[in-house]
């Protein structure tokens, strides 16, 4: 907040141009990295190709949620409710209780903020097959608070039979849908849009709902991240590897229910444990993770990457994930720091 | 006289003579619904009785002239679903589900017990026949939005009802669903609003006012209907009328209902009106006699 506060009204006096918040989704993909268009859209189509009960709704958010994919290859299976979150998550409920499998889209901020009691009661207490699809999940977008759902995750895990899940890539995401479909009870993924990186087909990796996965093996250090995070944990151990630090990097999607049994196998060693997630420091994964390991007796320091509890300011991605600790840079310099 | 004549005068008598019959047969399943919910009210000492009372017509109109459902088999697939999104009326909604056949009287008395399948708000994870978990208000109408849509994309002739207060106008998503029901064009959905003018905090239009209500229906382009939601010959009519154009698509219906809280009892309905009605222990038999009495007193005329 101070910096916007600082800059208001001041003109840039500054030699570098200030980088611009450019359009509400903007992309977190790398220059020149591989991504796949609008994968949960394609996933969406292909997973309803072979089940016929799946449907798709959104709340006046189709085309930024890649919804539109679907709409376009089945619009009679797809019902457009408005912007209009509560109906929106009322009638996903009502088309479940007549034996379909609703995939409901929004941003996250409204599905988690505005339509919560919608999902708690009409969806996760009868355990219904509802799936959010929840659009710029934690700090995807430089909107502001308005559109940063920062702790989305905060709200949903205290739900009662929601299962949560943070995909990192594409890879995550295409894999990911036909699974929610055949899971019972209701979900929540948090979206990826657009030009989404693909990262993961370069460790053998298959998503598995439920399963956290080791990705890299190290003697030194290991992170425990989900979402976008693992990319940026993945990048961040090859740059700690030119400081001689070897860094394990293991893949936690599922936030609800958490694969406990993998990760406690990881941090209960001598190597520094790092989470690293795209969420508030406060009800995510580094809470999770903490849970976990305070219940299992290990005594162990885990050592948090993630967004503050605050609310963030507005800005370009690449400002504030610096500016916020998400940034590469400021991973490998905060391990560095840690390790002394 | 010729005999096609005749034969057309008979058949009006007949038609008319069936009228009253069903009239009467409706009207009887209300009393016993009302006889139901007393002897659960008095079971808990308190509760939503009032409600009950004033709805009771409602919920007999449905349940024992309207809704297509098997008792046996609660679950049946082509049955109508009747969604009851104000969860604190169960009472009078497991009273229906007696008179149904749905839920056996004997278990009437297990209301709002420990380990019962009739807890005091309605939740479909309990009670055969309860399709939703109302309580939360504003919920019925979205998750009938969702109904109806699914049931007709599956090609089902079903229809869908929502029990709505009038206290739940006040919520958004009603009239979020109330746009949508008729955006997506449901002809399969049918909303009934029992208005009785009272909140939890005190009358409707001292909590927030909510009318006019039919002209708020229409003008989100519902068929909209008003009657006397205690007089069964305007309701059943009401329900005809919503029933003659209903349709896979076309015009959500909606039966505005002016009930009175405490309706059959004098004693309870001359009361001081509130949301949850204290009755005294001495008062319950009272109440069923000035039931019997008056419904009786009806019956005979």
């Amino acid at each position: 907040m101070s910096t916007a506060t600082a800059s208001k009204g001041t003109a840039s006096t500054g030699t570098a141009p200030k980088l611009k918040t450019s359009a509400m989704i903007a992309s977190f993909a790398d220059p020149g990295q591989k991504t796949a268009s609008a994968p949960f859209g394609h996933a969406l189509v292909k997973a309803a190709q072979e089940n016929d009960r799946i449907v798709g709704l959104t709340a006046d958010l189709g085309k930024y949620t890649d919804m539109h994919i679907f709409a376009q290859a089945f619009p009679e299976r797809f019902f457009q409710m408005g912007m209009a979150e509560q109906l929106l998550f009322g009638a996903a409920a009502g088309l479940a209780e007549t034996g379909l499998v609703p995939f409901a889209s929004t941003y996250s901020v409204f599905a988690a903020r505005r339509a919560y009691d919608f999902l708690c009661l009409d969806s996760a207490e009868p355990n219904l097959n509802v799936n959010i699809v929840g659009g710029l999940p934690g700090l995807t977008t430089g909107y502001g608070p308005s559109h940063q759902a920062t702790e989305d995750m905060a709200i949903f895990r205290g739900m009662p039979n929601l299962t949560i899940v943070d995909p990192c890539d594409s890879i995550d995401i295409e894999q990911a849908v036909p699974q929610l479909a055949a899971s019972e009870g209701p979900t929540y993924l948090r979206l990826l849009r657009g030009n989404v990186p693909t990262v993961l087909d370069e460790y053998g990796y298959t998503f598995e709902l439920g399963k956290a996965k080791v990705l890299r093996g190290g003697n030194d250090v290991v992170f425990i991240s989900s979402g976008l995070m693992t990319m940026r944990a993945l990048q961040a151990a090859k740059a700690l590897a030119e400081h001689n630090v070897d860094v394990a990097v293991v893949h936690t999607p599922t936030i609800k229910p958490f694969d406990a049994a993998t990760v406690l196998a990881e941090i209960n060693t001598d190597r520094l444990a790092v989470t690293l997630e795209n969420h508030s420091v406060i009800g995510g994964l580094f809470e999770t993770v903490a849970s976990a390991v305070v219940t299992a007796g290990l005594g162990k320091k885990v050592v948090p990457v993630a967004l503050p509890d605050e609310f963030l300011d507005a800005g370009a991605l690449p400002t504030l994930h610096e500016r916020y600790g998400l940034s590469v840079q400021r991973i490998v310099a905060k391990v560095l720091a840690e390790l002394g | 006289m010729t005999a096609t004549e005749e034969a057309r005068m008979t058949a009006t008598q007949e038609t008319v003579a069936t009228a009253a019959e069903r009239i009467h047969n409706v009207s009887a399943a209300a009393y016993r619904i009302r006889h139901h919910a007393l002897n659960m009210g008095e079971v808990q000492g308190q509760g939503y009785v009032g409600q009950a009372l004033g709805a009771a017509d409602m919920l007999a109109a449905v349940y024992a002239d309207q809704l297509r459902f098997q008792a046996a088999d609660p679950e049946w697939e082509g049955r109508d679903r009747f969604l009851l999104s104000t969860g604190h009326y169960a009472i009078g909604h497991y009273a229906a589900l007696a008179e149904a056949g749905i839920v056996p009287v004997e278990e009437l008395e297990t209301y709002g017990s420990d380990d019962s399948r009739l807890p005091m708000s309605g939740m479909s994870t309990y009670t055969p026949g309860m399709e939703i978990s109302g309580g939360s208000l504003g919920h019925g109408l979205t998750i009938a939005v969702g109904m109806a849509l699914g049931l007709r994309y599956q090609g089902s002739t079903a229809r869908v009802y929502n029990f709505l207060s009038d206290g739940e106008l006040d919520e958004g998503s009603t009239w979020e669903a109330a746009m949508g029901a008729h955006h997506h064009q449901l002809g399969n959905l049918t909303a009934m609003v029992d208005i009785n003018a009272l909140q939890a905090d005190g009358k409707t239009d001292t909590v927030l006012r909510t009318e006019p209500v039919t002209e708020k229906w229409e003008s989100f382009g519902w068929y909209t209907q008003r009657v006397d939601g205690n007089n069964m010959a305007e309701l059943l009519q009401a329900f005809d009328n919503a029933a003659a154009q209903a349709a896979a698509v076309g015009r959500p219906s909606v039966i505005l209902c002016d009930t009175k809280v405490g309706r059959g009892v004098p004693l309870l309905e001359e009361r001081e009106k509130a949301h949850f009605m204290r009755i005294e222990e001495h008062e319950w038999q009272q109440c069923r006699e000035q039931l019997t009495a008056g419904y009786e007193g009806r019956a005979s005329r």
